[in-house]
């Protein structure tokens, strides 16, 4: 054991390698409800070179290696489940390139999303990258890892399809460029009009590589935002709501939320409807468009707009703090959801599950949605809330995320971030084809199965 | 086997959901805690240290010094406090780390360099381990009184007495009051050590018997309004005195400079400079007094007040807080706290680093030093720009 301490030691430094106790323990867990796994090292490289080594060490030795950004995914993805070195990017944090004319961003494998967005509102006011709802620590390759969504992707896609290149560094320790980068020194496109190989590595959980460089879109920040909330009771109009809203293209972001606490909000749907523009005019042209997509619903009385008033600023805040705040409702500490990506059609009936498994396990719920690609599909989003000193009340988390994803699989949906018994779920399910093509991917790029060993394992 | 430990408000350290809001500023443009900006892991953050502290009192990890050495990092600058998001809880984080290093306190496991600071309170009266006698040097040549019946006590601190650049501050801010024509007193050879660090370094029996001392000599002399050199003493006078009886009207030297001018008791004359501030993490966040000091820059004409990008309540500490300016547990590597800080005052321009608290300003100055920047940036106090331009 000291071989390998000394071996990262004389990679790193001493300062950035710990087997301590504290780090162990630390980070053996991410803030969800599935058990710990040890790791036997954490190690925080700074540079590529660094990054490399490391993968060419555990490589050599057959040590498990996995990536963290900031271990928010809340499904275990961290979790080293066969031991080995938790290789955390953080300190890999510099911006390289601004590519402002062609709208993307380089920057190393380590940068938060909250410092991409202070980076450009100080230099580049005029542009914006899609920034999720999660704590602003959260990195963008593990983002892009895991297909995240952001504020942009109702109208752009997933934030793994924003991706412009990356620079991977191979579970046998080369560093692999992809996309235009590979050729020259742009970072404009991941694959087209090259052979995509990209997809070897986005939505892989760090099982076939470490990201240390992302290129990364960026897309015009209008100088107004503002929101609309549509409220309904019936959720079975929801599919119809987003339908006509999206009809309009007019919208930056779209999401759908309810909870039964506090009780204002009780047995409602409310549809967050954003939108910009550079002048009041075009605002307000948008404003009225959206209104007007609504009129149906509105006429039938089924629905109406509900006053924002001092809630606007909660919306419109990026990333939105109360989301991390829905942990504390039963003054806990925790929440953990399950995210299917799912047919829109698939609303009313995924609610109704919400509401069944939120009384069967007696715990307090919020639903969320976000649609994708101006209404191709839908991010559910089914939310518990926890105590973390009520062990008895996580297991209930636990167990309804089980239902709900087992659920959500058998109508067809895809799970977001899946937990490793998800995963296998998945893959039971998977056209064995596809199963065969994933399991020669991940032999041929991890032939000994060091990378983020559990995860996209196919047996 | 492992004591069981309880401390105050170990019911609420499950709250956490290391969801990591507190390790930046409000808008996030880099990490501000300063002793996870300095370490390499996130166990040195204040979520890492809260979720530390629930598997130490759960007895998940034992007390050992790597434990130790990551509660005493945190240098008590209140970013998390600003900044994590869940009401009820924020307001105790630092009150559960100083809990968990009194526990650590009572277990005798803490850092070398805490326990030897701890000893040269107890034994010498001041961290320094110098006489006595010598705690009034720093007025020598000045011109001002002991406290008798004047109108206000002047409090010094142990920085302001015994360190270099401390009594070069004291100096500046003791005559500027006393031209002012205010009528000030200090204690000189008879002022103690306020307990600030001891308190928030977990030693609470160590800090009632200063405290004790302090007010009882403060009442004894009739003590009624106290101006502060330091705003770590300015902040235990402030929070901690008044539950021990010793209630009088505080004030930072900043608040009494600004009124001074206000009221034309100070004219400040032209001085062209272009200044950054550095708001101390005591005066800013922990009692938010933002303006006084940005106030007596500003009524100097012809000077310009650069901010740097991080200030006022997303102000980076210059790591001297919670004891480490006595402690040094986050080192002085190049990713310390005092040196990013003075790189971040390098970017504004300015050529002067405008301070208004000895810990700030010894450890601003030795990073000037070790970032070779002397002669292109000079740290001063508020009142000694003050006093250049009068």
């Amino acid at each position: 054991m000291s071989d390998i301490l000394n071996s990262l030691v004389q990679i790193v430094g001493e300062k950035g390698v710990s087997n301590h106790p504290e780090e162990i323990w630390f980070y053996s867990r991410d803030p969800g409800t599935l058990e710990p796994h040890e790791p036997d090292f954490v190690v925080a490289p700074r540079r590529v070179d660094e990054v490399r080594d490391i993968v060419k060490f555990a490589y050599e030795k057959s040590i498990p290696l996995v990536p963290m950004g900031n271990g928010m995914a809340l499904t275990g993805l961290v979790r080293p489940l066969k031991g080995g070195i938790v290789m955390d990017m953080k300190r890999m944090n510099k911006i390289l390139e601004v590519n402002e004319r062609g709208r993307y961003v380089v920057l190393e494998g380590g940068v938060s999303q909250g410092q991409l967005k202070a980076y450009l509102e100080d230099n580049y006011p005029h542009l914006r990258h899609s920034i999720p709802d999660a704590p602003p620590g959260t990195t963008i390759a593990a983002n892009v890892a895991l297909h995240g969504q952001g504020r942009l992707t109702q109208q752009y896609g997933f934030n793994s399809d924003m991706v412009t290149g990356l620079e991977v560094v191979l579970p046998t320790g080369e560093v692999c460029k992809v996309g235009s980068c590979s050729i020259g020194p742009y970072w404009f496109s991941k694959g087209p009009s090259l052979p995509d190989i990209s997809g070897l590595f986005l939505g892989w959980l760090g099982a076939t590589g470490v990201f240390t460089k992302v290129g990364l879109r960026l897309f015009p920040r209008k100088s107004l935002r503002d929101v609309e909330v549509f409220v309904t009771d019936r959720a079975d109009l929801v599919e119809d709501i987003i339908y006509r809203l999206t009809h309009t293209e007019m919208i930056e972001d779209l999401t759908i939320w309810f909870q039964p606490k506090p009780m204002i909000f009780k047995d409602n749907y409310h549809i967050n409807v954003y939108f910009t523009g550079d002048t009041e005019e075009e605002i307000e042209f948008k404003r009225k468009m959206i209104w007007d997509s609504l009129k149906v619903h509105m006429d039938s009385k089924d629905g109406g707009f509900m006053g924002v008033g001092a809630m606007k600023a909660t919306f419109l805040e990026e990333p939105q703090r109360s989301i991390a705040a829905f942990a504390d409702v039963p003054k806990g500490g925790g929440f953990e959801y399950s995210g299917p990506i799912s047919p829109i059609e698939h609303f009313a009936k995924y609610t109704a599950k919400v509401y069944e498994l939120a009384a069967k396990y007696n715990l307090l719920f919020a639903g969320t949605a976000r649609v994708i690609s101006g209404g191709h599909a839908m991010m559910y989003g089914i939310s518990f809330a926890f105590n973390r000193a009520d062990k008895e009340m996580m297991n209930n988390v636990k167990e309804a995320l089980e239902e709900a994803n087992e659920f959500t699989l058998e109508h067809g949906s895809i799970p977001w971030k899946p937990t490793v018994s998800e995963q296998q779920m998945t893959m039971n399910m998977m056209d064995p084809n596809t199963l065969k093509i994933m399991k020669m991917i991940k032999k041929n790029l991890d032939p000994k199965g060091i990378m983020n060993p559990g995860n996209w394992e196919v047996s | 086997m492992e004591p069981m430990r309880t401390i105050e408000h170990g019911n609420l350290v499950h709250r956490c959901f290391r969801c990591g809001y507190c390790k930046f500023p409000s808008d996030y443009v880099d990490f501000n805690c300063p002793s996870y900006k300095a370490a390499a892991f996130d166990t040195y953050s204040s979520g890492g240290r809260m979720w530390l502290i629930r598997a130490w009192l759960n007895n998940e990890i034992k007390t050992g010094p790597r434990f130790a050495d990551i509660l005493y990092s945190c240098v008590a600058c209140g970013n998390c406090t600003e900044q994590c998001v869940y009401p009820g809880f924020k307001d105790h984080l630092l009150d559960i780390f100083e809990e968990a290093k009194g526990e650590l306190v009572g277990e005798g496991l803490i850092p070398p360099t805490v326990r030897d600071y701890f000893k040269a309170i107890t034994v010498n009266g001041n961290p320094y381990k110098l006489p006595q006698n010598e705690r009034g040097k720093w007025a020598e040549g000045i011109n001002i009184e002991e406290y008798s019946d004047q109108d206000y006590l002047f409090y010094v601190g142990c920085v302001g007495s015994y360190d270099e650049v401390g009594m070069h501050m004291a100096r500046n801010v003791g005559t500027v009051l006393k031209e002012s024509g205010l009528s000030v007193g200090i204690l000189g050879s008879g002022e103690s050590c306020d307990g600030n660090e001891v308190k928030i370094l977990g030693e609470t029996g160590l800090f009632l018997k200063l405290a004790e001392d302090n007010i009882r000599q403060f009442n004894e002399l009739g003590v009624k309004k106290i101006i502060t050199l330091d705003p770590h003493a300015m902040n235990t006078f402030k929070k901690y005195y008044p539950e021990q009886g010793g209630r009088y009207q505080i004030y930072h030297y900043t608040e009494i400079l600004d009124r001074l001018i206000r009221d034309k008791q100070i004219i400040p004359v032209e001085n062209r400079i272009t200044v950054t501030y550095h708001d101390p993490c005591y005066l800013g966040r922990h009692h938010h007094i933002y303006k006084s000091p940005r106030s007596v820059l500003k009524s100097i004409p012809g000077l310009e007040l650069v901010e740097m990008r991080r200030n006022g309540v997303d102000a980076f500490c210059c790591g001297g807080g919670g004891g480490n300016f006595f402690t040094d547990i986050n080192g002085s590597g190049e990713e310390s706290p005092s040196r990013v800080r003075i790189r971040e005052a390098l970017d504004t321009g300015a050529s002067i680093v405008a301070v208004a608290c000895p810990q700030c300003a010894k450890m601003l100055t030795d990073a000037v030093k070790a970032e070779e920047m002397e002669g292109t940036l000079v740290v001063k106090d508020v009142a000694e720009i003050l006093r250049e331009s009068i």
